[in-house]
């Protein structure tokens, strides 16, 4: 049984767009193709919590069907696994809801079912959710102002490939950094199984002035279409159980 | 931490309060506060006379996952490893429903609680425990992921130590559902996030630590290095110094056998003091009365400790 592959771009931004179209229609176009956006806004101790800011970030997410969270730089690698982890969690059950409509019926969702059920329900749920393949296309924004936050970006990002590859399902990544150099968003990282090495990109790295979320969401959205399922490469990648 | 979720403050109830199952109509009146966590709220509770825990989500999800568990617990025969699981329903208030589980209440002191409070003696003790749950656990399939002090309750007769929180369960093979960084092996950089006992045991010597230095601490630079640095520099540590780079290093197949391994290194420690008390006792001639004193003072503290191995484990 082949039980299809979850797709998901991860923005990491710590503000507002301010160049290009609005990267929130761009979320929602994304979501129409089966692309899940989470949004993590990053923030350290000095950044005031810019209202415009947050509600992007929020609106991002709304309209990409996924998660968004707002947090301290220091918390990101923990955020950065979590969010990506319930917004599976979150897209699987969307999904098991729809294929239950005719046995719940029209208004009624696996939440209303008894917890019993529920439980049942939710076994699946944990149980696609460890072993379906994941997609998952990173934009982040490297404009000025996130220029300090950007190590520790880099690790949330290791941090995130080592707890996604503890599942049983395979996994693959891309990562784009934007505003790049002469396009709007620059692919650092094509389609691979092991983001191990970004550390390398993300030093070369200049940061720049402008923000465009939006085209940079696009890129980002057309990158899963180089996916193509003649190279869905099938990774030996093996993790190592015992000890280092 | 939590996103998209019901803000823990929106789980806020006085005392008084009656939440009524919507499944399974059963009535709890809410005592007082027990504590809270990342996942939600806990509140002591009365259920016709009984005392109960009841535990209410933010994430229904995570409940649902954690009283799976502890159903399947329910079957294991023997010393129980947590809490009984009583009920577990949806109270609709306010047009809101907050998925709870009742919960057999553990009267008792947390252990982070616990560890401030007793010698070092007694760390090693829990953590001996400790890891005869464990391996029972890891028995029937599962590791139980987030493991610390907070999560584990040193019932008030008897010193034994139960598991409290099994939102963090996982089974074998999986990745590990909730962790706690300070005392997860992937952010010191020594493993991975499969569930697997070496997690756990993992987790068994960070608690050692912990109860050693008395506050968690940051990773720097390379992590493995950090912590065998910590392991060689505390001086309460120093007995259990192989053990623990064992753990730390994921050189243990199993709870039992780093119990075993724990059990024998505390013997060989309780013959320090002992050939150390022959030594003083032949200088002691010479000397004041105290060295005796001490001498039969470590006496009984050893006697005091086997003891409560012999008799508690
Ligand atoms: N059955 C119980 N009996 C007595 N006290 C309890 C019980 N369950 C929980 N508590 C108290 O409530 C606190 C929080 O409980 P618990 O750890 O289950 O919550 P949580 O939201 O899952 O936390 P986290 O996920 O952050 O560890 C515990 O530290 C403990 O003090
Ligand atoms: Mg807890």
């Amino acid at each position: 049984m082949h039980k299809g592959t979850l797709k998901q771009i991860l923005l990491i931004t710590d503000g507002c767009s301010n160049q290009g179209e609005d990267p929130v229609a761009v979320a929602a176009l994304a979501r129409e193709q089966g692309i899940t956006v989470n949004v993590i806004g990053v923030l350290d101790r000095f950044d005031s919590e810019d209202g415009r800011g947050l509600q992007e970030v929020e609106g991002i997410a709304a309209a990409g069907g996924g998660i968004s969270q707002i947090v301290q730089t220091r918390q990101l690698s923990q955020t950065v696994q979590m969010v990506t982890k319930q917004a599976m969690t979150q897209t699987i059950k969307g999904v098991i809801n729809r294929e239950l409509q005719d046995i719940l019926g029209e208004s009624e969702t696996v939440e209303d079912l008894p917890p019993e059920k529920r439980g049942k329900v939710m076994e699946v749920v944990d149980e696609l959710g460890e072993t379906m393949d994941l997609d998952v296309c990173i934009l982040v924004d490297t404009s000025a102002s996130m220029k300090a936050k950007l190590p520790t970006v880099r690790e949330a990002l290791q941090d995130l490939s080592m707890s996604l590859s503890a599942r049983m399902g395979n996994n693959q990544f891309c990562l784009y950094l934007f505003p790049g150099k002469r396009k709007q968003a620059q692919k650092v990282t094509a389609w691979t199984s092991d983001i191990g090495n970004v550390e390398r990109t993300f030093e070369k790295i200049g940061t720049h002035g402008v923000t465009p979320t939006g085209p940079a969401l696009k890129e980002a959205v057309k990158s899963f279409s180089q996916l193509s399922k003649k190279n869905l490469l099938f990774h030996d990648e093996a993790y190592d159980d015992g000890p280092r | 931490m939590k996103p998209m979720m019901t803000d823990r403050d929106d789980l806020r109830f006085d005392a008084g309060t009656v939440l009524t199952g919507k499944w399974h109509g059963h009535r709890y009146q809410i005592v007082r506060r027990l504590g809270s966590g990342a996942q939600g709220m806990v509140y002591l509770a009365r259920a016709c006379e009984r005392k109960v825990a009841v535990k209410m989500a933010k994430d229904r999800a995570s409940l649902i996952s954690e009283v799976n568990v502890l159903k399947k617990l329910e079957t294991l025969r023997g010393e129980p490893l947590g809490p009984s699981l009583f009920d577990s329903d949806d109270w609709i208030v306010n047009g809101r429903t907050i998925g709870f589980c009742a919960m057999e209440y553990l009267e008792g002191t947390p252990l982070q609680e616990a560890l401030k409070r007793t010698s070092f003696d007694w760390t090693v003790v829990y953590l001996v425990q400790l890891l005869k749950h464990l391996q029972r656990l890891h028995e029937t399939g599962h590791v139980f992921g987030d493991l610390k002090p907070e999560n584990l309750m040193l019932m008030n007769p008897g010193h034994s130590v139960r598991f409290l929180d099994f939102g963090g369960a996982t089974r074998i093979g999986r990745s590990v559902r909730e962790y706690t960084v300070f005392f997860d092996r992937g952010y010191w950089g020594l493993g991975t996030r499969k569930a697997e006992p070496g997690y756990d045991l993992f987790a068994c010597g960070m608690i050692m630590i912990y109860a050693a230095l008395g506050h968690r601490f940051e990773k720097k630079g390379q992590g493995e290095g950090q912590l065998l640095q910590v392991i060689r520099t505390l001086p309460r540590l120093a007995p259990y110094q192989a053990v623990l780079a064992k753990a730390l290093k994921g050189r243990y197949v199993s709870a039992d056998q780093m119990r075993r391994d724990l059990l024998n290194h505390i013997m060989e420690k309780q013959e320090a003091p002992a050939a150390c008390g022959k030594r003083s006792r032949s200088r002691a001639n010479a000397g004041g009365g105290w060295l005796g004193a001490w001498v039969t003072a470590s006496c009984i503290m050893t006697a005091y400790v086997l003891f409560v191995i012999v008799y508690v484990m």
